[in-house]
């Protein structure tokens, strides 16, 4: 009982700032209710039991990401109120297109079938330090060693982007 | 879960929450004496017997002043920014064991408040949200020092968590856990048994860290007040500014909690079995948490008042490439070490 009315709350937060997000049109506003969002997402994973995973969202969203993006924000000075170009009907018109069609494909899963409605939640054990572990370094070991070499050529691209001269 | 289980939780939230900040007051009291003794001074000693009061006096004075939000500031951020700074820093406590297991009531009480299985990345995690306080604090006030203070503290905060995160994995991979308890019980026994023995690299580089993370001296940069005015905190005033201030004192309450669960065997007494003694064992291990972590704020005090302010560029260079450097190879040495271990 208590956990649902916990769990309507905290979805309700999160997509109640990540609405916020997208309608502001103060870019710090955006960047700050975004980090509320993954706050809430946090919370959201901590009612799975979910420690681990609830701990990395706040440590790398919010914790790392969303400062180099208020980083950003702040040094370029985007302005408090920045009109939108008018030039932007294709762009309108064609997202537009698109979200529907995506909400047509969530429809589409939602009524096709009835596991979605009611999931069979697995519950982590442990809060999955161990076994997340363990899974990243046999059974997807090339995966997770394939996004370590992307990380590192993202590194390495940045490094050189930003010192010409080494 | 039952009633007296959530009682005991809300009596241990609330004793914790009083007890950081009673230490902020104290502390403040101490860092205005030890400093006037540094500088052969006499110091605050006017209000109550030696000055004892003069925290709370200035506690007072705060409330009582006018509390000015200039004109052109950003005005719901710059109400929300100390608050952003201030909850985490009372938060990040919530995790640190401060003594062996109470028995009352015919159960057994751990001194802690959660004993959550992802303790120490908690920790940093929340450390890492206090950056926000500060960047929001110094873009919203429509000032130039306040946005530059703020963005040092920021590049600074950012370097040195890396610096901490990996001198932390070496005292990780020892425990063979990421609950502070499960640490705490691997440093029980002899002095030889505490991870500043074991670990003494990345004691130094979690100290220092520490240092950088709480902006203190030698790393306080973004309110270094000859370049900077006051930094962040310049257009905020009354209460606001001593949220400012009390953040910062709970940070150092934290970082010397977490430097003594850490390295110097959290409540541990050496030699002394203190689930054997009862409340006798209890009350030691507290007193001994209490002790070890009062002399780190010490050192906190002690530094500031001692070492010159860090350039910003050697700032930056000693994060990245004396600090990062070392950490890394400690924890390869660390990391060989243990699996020759588990070989052999």
């Amino acid at each position: 009982m208590y956990l649902s009315l916990l769990f309507y709350f905290i979805a309700s937060i999160a997509v109640g700032s990540a609405i916020f997000v997208v309608l502001n049109r103060n870019a710090i506003y955006s960047a700050v209710s975004l980090v509320l969002c993954f706050f809430a997402l946090a919370v959201l994973y901590l009612l799975l039991e979910a420690y681990f995973l609830a701990v990395l969202e706040i440590f790398i969203y919010a914790g790392a990401i969303m400062v180099l993006f208020l980083f950003a924000i702040m040094l370029l000075n985007l302005g408090r109120e920045e009109a939108l170009p008018r030039f932007m009907q294709l762009q309108r018109s064609l997202s537009l297109m698109l979200v529907l069609i995506f909400f047509f494909g969530i429809f589409l899963i939602l009524f096709g079938s009835s596991e979605i409605l009611d999931p069979p939640v697995e519950k982590f054990s442990g809060g999955g330090v161990y076994s997340l572990g363990e899974a990243l370094f046999s059974k997807y070991l090339l995966p997770f060693e394939i996004a370590s070499l992307l990380l590192l050529v993202g590194l390495i691209g940045t490094v050189y982007l930003a010192k010409r001269k080494i | 879960m039952d009633l007296l289980g959530f009682i005991i939780i809300c009596v241990k939230v609330l004793v914790v929450f009083a007890a950081t900040m009673f230490t902020v007051l104290a502390l403040i009291y101490a860092e205005r004496r030890i400093s006037a003794f540094m500088q052969g001074r006499i110091g605050p000693n006017r209000v109550g017997p030696k000055g004892i009061l003069q925290p709370i006096a200035d506690g007072i004075k705060f409330l009582m002043k006018e509390d000015i939000i200039p004109a052109s500031v950003d005005k719901p951020i710059f109400i929300l920014a100390p608050a952003i700074l201030l909850v985490p820093a009372m938060m990040t406590f919530a995790v640190i064991p401060f003594g062996s297991n109470i028995t009352l009531f015919g159960r057994e009480i751990p001194l802690q408040i959660a004993d959550v299985n992802v303790g120490i990345l908690y920790i940093l995690a929340l450390t890492s949200i206090g950056v926000y306080g500060i960047v929001l604090a110094g873009w919203s006030s429509n000032n130039k020092y306040s946005l530059l203070g703020g963005l040092r503290s920021a590049a600074q905060l950012i370097s040195y968590e890396l610096a901490m995160g990996l001198a932390v994995i070496s005292i990780i991979l020892l425990a063979g856990s990421l609950k502070l308890n499960d640490i705490v019980a691997d440093q029980q026994g002899y002095f030889f048994s505490w991870n500043v023995v074991k670990q003494p690299v990345a004691f130094l580089i979690f100290l220092v860290a520490t240092y950088a993370e709480t902006n203190r001296l030698p790393f306080d940069l973004s309110e270094a007040e000859q370049e900077l005015v006051g930094g962040y905190h310049t257009e905020y005033s009354s209460m606001k500014f001593a949220m400012f201030f009390m953040a910062e004192y709970a940070n150092m309450i934290t970082a010397a909690a977490l430097t003594v669960t850490l390295f110097f065997g959290g409540w541990d007494v050496p030699l002394i079995n203190e689930a054997s003694l009862g409340m006798v064992g209890v009350l030691l291990s507290v007193i001994s948490f209490i002790l070890k972590m009062a002399f780190f704020l010490f050192l906190f005090i002690w530094v500031r008042w001692t070492f010159p302010r860090f350039r910003y560029d050697q700032l930056m260079k000693l994060g990245w490439k004396v600090m990062l450097p070392i950490a890394l190879i400690n924890i390869f040495i660390t990391a060989g070490y243990l699996s020759i271990t588990a070989l052999v």
